[in-house]
């Protein structure tokens, strides 16, 4: 067992001599290991990067609510299809208020985009989302200063509104701006309290809004306009028996016939997620398929440069057998000198994934990091490669006779 | 048996195309401890293949071999290269010195071969270094020596396991005859430290240092004498 050992850290020594005898050539050897490693390491570091953003876009949208829309999410088929449906409307919004038994809360929203002015300053192409009372608990908004609106307020179309954080950072810089008047279009509106930073949802800045009573967009901005419907559920598990309700509810106000498809989409954040994981499986089938072949061609290279070098070097194999070499310890020897050639590939890779992601970190907007599971798998592949493809070039010199070894120059 | 090597009908038969070569015809030997000893033959005679069976490089045809009364001529690969390792030294013509090593790794390399400990092998491969007067070379590598130098490395390899024989295959046949006369008085020596050594040589002055010489000529023993000219 401790010859053994020794012998594992005497070959270690021999194949380390023997490749820094060859450094270039090792490193051509390895390139199709060091290619396939770093495709599927990189990949990884990628998605890992892709998902803590993703997360952090979608996260606003929150797991335990439904998004009544016209439009599907993910459209299967034509948008034409879609685009001939009636509008979402305050009447399917109040029909869902007064007969659902399930659902925790249920708030119709609508929104716009107008320039919006303070004094001398004005922003242009600002969101204006019309909102109720129940917005606050559906889309846990919290408010930095002021309040959020009141019943009366949203019931009476009050002009009174509540701003982002952006907003009060670019149009009042200094000035307090609750009890300010703002113009949202023509129209005076009243701030009454700011929000708390709410971060991003799918790349639109949710601190850059306005939020305004969802009469008052009717009212002053037109009242043909479709609406969304937010239905907030009690708990995760319950996310499907509420989507079945609001669904029969749906069709029943909209009379639909049982043979008619549904003229209206209930959407959810699970949809995103799935389409995500769809797409980053791709990604990650992609990325193994690329990283398998150039692990297979890398190791091919390998089997061929073992194969010369102990043609190279049959003189040394019969040296060391003459002097008591068993064939195992060559066996041993040869496989391990094509396990480190591939390890070294596997390490170079490694070090170029991680160069890559700071790069990809640096300079896009998505957060990437090298996950260690990759790490760990980069170089057990490598490992095996190295492995597999060592033994027949390894059995053939273990095999050689040592006298035709000896003879040879 | 007190003998240190019996060989017994010894036969080697190759197989060229359809053609059997006999290279060695029926050979009987009997070695003692302690002996030198040189094998002559011409070229062709069958003495390089007795040399690589003593060796235990090659496997006869048919016939016996003991090496210290233990069979070893129906040995397997695995088995022969322990023989090798543990009871035979060898010294070849060409040195066959592992280039990219240093001298003292290359006299290490046995004793890496039987599993010794790095520190111990290190402490041996410099004793047998020493014997051989090249401690101050131990770190150059085989380029870096000449030829008398290398083929000293080449005995100190041979010395290391304290083998029960020595078989040197024309060792001095790269050296120039300075040299040459160098390396047998180092043999010379080693015998008298009670060392067997077995020469392969076809050149007569280098036979002369041996107590016994046997011709070899066609496979066959021509000629089995004792010399006394010490």
């Amino acid at each position: 067992m401790i010859s053994t050992l020794i012998s594992l850290w005497e070959n270690v020594l021999i194949a380390l001599r023997a490749l820094a005898q060859n450094k270039l050539r090792a490193v051509l050897t390895t390139l199709g290991i060091i290619i396939g490693v770093l495709t599927v390491v990189s990949v990884a570091s990628i998605i890992a990067g892709l998902n803590k953003g993703f997360a952090s876009q979608i996260s606003a949208l929150g797991s335990n609510t439904l998004f009544i829309h016209k439009y599907p999410w993910i459209m299967k088929d034509d948008f034409f299809k879609y685009r001939n449906r009636p509008d979402i409307t305050m009447k399917d919004a109040e029909y869902l208020i007064k007969h659902s038994q399930l659902a925790e809360s249920i708030a119709p929203a609508t929104g716009t985009s107008r320039d919006i002015k303070f004094r001398n300053n004005s922003l242009s192409d600002i969101s204006v989302a019309g909102v109720t009372i129940e917005h606050e608990l559906i889309e846990g908004y919290t408010i930095a200063d002021g309040r959020y609106f009141t019943q009366t307020e949203i019931d009476r179309d009050k002009p009174s509104c509540v701003i982002g954080w952006e907003i009060k950072e670019k149009l009042f810089k200094d000035i307090n701006p609750v009890g300010e008047r703002i113009k949202i279009g023509d129209v005076s509106y009243i701030v009454i309290g700011v929000m708390d930073k709410r971060g991003s949802l799918l790349g639109h800045n949710l601190d850059s809004e306005v939020y305004v009573p969802i009469g008052t967009i009717f009212k002053n901005f037109g009242s043909r306009r479709g609406i969304r419907i937010l239905v907030k559920v009690t708990s995760p598990e319950m996310i499907d028996e509420v989507k079945d309700e609001i669904r029969f509810l749906l069709r029943v106000s909209r009379k639909l016939k049982p043979q008619e498809e549904d003229n209206f989409s209930i959407n959810q954040q699970e949809m995103l997620t799935n389409m995500y994981k769809q797409l980053t499986g791709g990604l990650y089938t992609a990325a193994f398929g690329i990283g398998t072949l150039s692990l297979l061609v890398g190791g091919i290279g390998i089997m061929n440069i073992m194969l010369v070098s102990v043609a190279e070097r049959r003189k040394e194999i019969g040296i060391r057998k003459a002097l008591g070499a068993k064939r195992r310890v060559i066996t041993f020897q040869f496989i391990i000198e094509s396990i480190i050639i591939c390890s070294v590939g596997g390490i170079i890779a490694i070090f170029f994934s991680y160069l890559i992601s700071l790069v990809i970190d640096k300079v896009t907007p998505f957060p990437s990091s090298v996950p260690i599971w990759s790490v760990f798998m980069g170089l057990g592949f490598s490992t095996f490669v190295g492995l597999f493809f060592g033994i027949y070039p390894a059995r053939r010199a273990a095999k050689l006779d040592p006298i035709e070894c000896l003879r040879y120059e | 048996m007190q003998s240190l090597i019996h060989l017994e009908k010894i036969t080697k038969i190759y197989k060229i195309g359809t053609i059997d070569v006999h290279a060695l015809r029926g050979v009987d030997l009997n070695i003692q401890p302690n002996e030198y000893i040189s094998i002559m033959g011409p070229s062709g005679s069958g003495k390089s293949t007795l040399m690589n069976i003593i060796g235990c490089l090659d496997s006869p045809t048919s016939g016996s071999y003991f090496l210290e009364n233990e069979l070893v001529s129906t040995m397997d690969d695995n088995k022969l290269a322990e023989v090798r390792n543990r009871k035979i030294g060898f010294v070849f013509q060409t040195f066959n010195l592992l280039p990219r090593a240093s001298a003292l790794h290359n006299v290490e390399l046995p004793l890496v071969y039987s599993g010794i400990h790095a520190n111990k092998r290190r402490m041996i491969a410099e004793e047998a270094l020493e014997k051989v007067s090249l401690s101050d070379r131990k770190n150059h590598r085989p380029n870096e020596l000449s030829g008398g130098q290398r083929q000293r490395v080449a005995i100190a390899r041979a010395l290391v396991n304290s083998p029960s024989l020595i078989l040197a295959d024309e060792p001095t046949g790269n050296l120039d005859s300075t040299t040459g006369k160098e390396i047998m008085s180092v043999f010379d020596d080693l015998h008298k430290a009670g060392n067997t050594i077995i020469l392969v040589t076809h050149e007569k002055d280098v036979a002369q240092h041996a107590d016994r010489i046997v011709h070899i000529l066609d496979g066959n023993i021509a000629e089995d004498i004792q010399v006394n000219n010490h």
